[in-house]
């Protein structure tokens, strides 16, 4: 593949659930280190858009094609493309009877065939990263949910993927926690990788995306780099979100 | 009033058949489990050749009393030239065969049902991830559903073991001497029902009691990813 390739590329994806239209006419190509946020109100699909790309959802119509491959259902294609997507979950989604140590291993042991000790290293080097190496014993139940989502950020990152995709990854956080968790994941952008990220955290956006996607009604509304699509949004339903999301923003906090 | 010299005499006697009785239960409990896996896989396979033949087993063997079941297989069975002349007759021949095979085609039926609750109520959030890591079904279904699903089963899959352990008992309806086969025998000795099936009884229930404490030690061991105060 060129370098220059896009690593994402999608065309005229949809996606039905029954008769609800999840997807539809979804054109979207993401360059490497690309960082790009999407937002929108639930149930516009953005879930279900980033869901499609490592095929945990089959998309209907249309073609993906990620890092190279084209998404279809031989199984042979389906693992080499989920390898290099590494999968961030609202719920953490850890492995709660294996400990952390154990959580960033399975992977590389199974479907990479890392050798044992590799496997702890590269496990203990990421641990580092997400500035938790002290935890690698324990289990997640015992872990905080920042810590778990820092985890689980660790285990995805230990499959060396091309490309991370976040779903809500702080919605699920008390707010004392969505910190340590942005922080790990603005290490990240800064460091190069490829993101695709939905989430409602603005200040994340504007400080990182260079791309802000903006989905209603399983369509992309608007995209813009953030400042304009901050401060000059185009589209009527951008607009009337982004009053709604922001107007408590500079309001105290109320408790 | 009960005639405590004659429960404690009785006890020994009706301990002497306790080896039968766990060997019952555990024969039966073990090919019952083995049976149980087969028909949770078929069940699950969402293949309708193998799913339905196991709801339709399910459905026979749960919907009939076991003590009819042992009759069928211990009196009706050797009716059948096929039975006599068939592999299996040394097996249907001799009442603990016959005992072991109903009780363990009927816990299969039931323990299958428990596995399935089981499987089904892993998260589905956890095998996605699997998913998303590339772990193939097979590796989901080993590392990840199967001990999931082991904790999720183990307290209903402990009653069911007690009712097993308890229905042994019907062994003794087909000659057997287990506890209860003793009991009766006692009884019929002695006419002192009371004194004897209270006893009878109070081993049961002491036996239910032990394998209650091994079950709950079995189910601290794997909970310990998951602190009884999260």
């Amino acid at each position: 593949m060129a370098t220059d390739a896009p690593l994402v590329q999608m065309h005229a994806v949809g996606k039905q659930f029954g008769d609800f239209n999840a997807l539809s006419g979804i054109n979207l190509e993401v360059a490497k280190g690309e960082r790009i946020v999407v937002c929108g109100p639930s149930g516009s699909g953005k879930s279900t858009l980033i869901r499609c790309l490592n095929r945990l959802e089959k998309h209907d119509t249309g073609r993906i094609i990620v890092a190279g491959t084209e998404l279809t259902d031989d199984m042979q294609h389906l693992s080499a493309v989920r390898r290099e997507i590494g999968m961030v979950f609202q719920s953490f989604n850890l492995f709660p009877h294996m400990s952390v140590i154990q959580n960033l291993m399975l992977a590389q042991r199974l479907v990479r065939k890392t050798p044992r000790q590799e496997a702890h290293d590269v496990a203990m080097h990421y641990l580092g990263r997400v500035k938790i190496p002290e935890q690698a014993n324990k289990y997640p139940a015992q872990l905080s949910g920042g810590q778990q989502q820092r985890v689980a950020i660790a285990r995805a990152l230990c499959m060396k993927p091309a490309i991370m995709l976040f779903d809500e990854p702080t919605s699920a956080l008390d707010p004392e926690m969505i910190h340590e968790v942005l922080d790990v994941m603005v290490d990240l952008a800064h460091n190069g990788m490829t993101m695709i990220c939905v989430t409602h955290e603005m200040g994340f956006a504007r400080s990182v995306a260079d791309r802000v996607i903006f989905m209603d009604g399983g369509q992309i509304a608007e995209q813009a780099a953030p400042e304009p699509f901050f401060t000059a949004p185009q589209h009527p339903r951008t607009q009337r979100f982004l009053s709604q999301t922001l107007s408590y923003q500079g309001l105290p906090n109320a408790c | 009033m009960v005639d405590v010299s004659l429960v404690v005499s009785s006890l020994p006697k009706i301990l002497s058949g306790i080896g039968l009785t766990f060997q019952l239960l555990l024969l039966s409990a073990a090919i019952g489990l083995v049976i149980a896996i087969t028909l949770m896989l078929m069940r699950i396979s969402g293949n309708a050749w193998l799913s339905w033949p196991a709801q339709g087993y399910i459905y026979v063997f749960r919907g009939t009393p076991i003590l009819v079941q042992i009759f069928i297989i211990y009196y009706g069975f050797p009716q059948l030239d096929m039975i006599r002349e068939g592999p299996l007759w040394p097996i249907f021949r001799d009442p603990f065969g016959c005992a072991v095979v109903a009780l363990a085609i009927n816990t299969g039926a039931y323990v299958s049902e428990i596995l399935r609750g089981g499987v089904l109520g892993v998260d589905r959030g956890v095998l996605e991830a699997g998913q998303a890591l590339g772990l193939s079904a097979r590796q989901r279904f080993i590392y990840l559903t199967t001990p999931l699903a082991t904790r999720l089963a183990l307290p209903a899959y402990g009653n069911e073991i007690i009712s097993l352990m308890k229905a042994t008992a019907l062994a003794s309806t087909i000659t057997l001497a287990d506890m209860t086969g003793i009991g009766r025998t006692l009884v019929a000795q002695t006419y002192a029902p009371y004194e004897i099936f209270i006893s009878l009884a109070v081993v049961y229930m002491i036996l239910t009691f032990i394998i209650q404490k091994l079950l709950g030690q079995a189910e601290r061991r794997l909970a310990h990813y998951a602190p009884e105060d999260a």
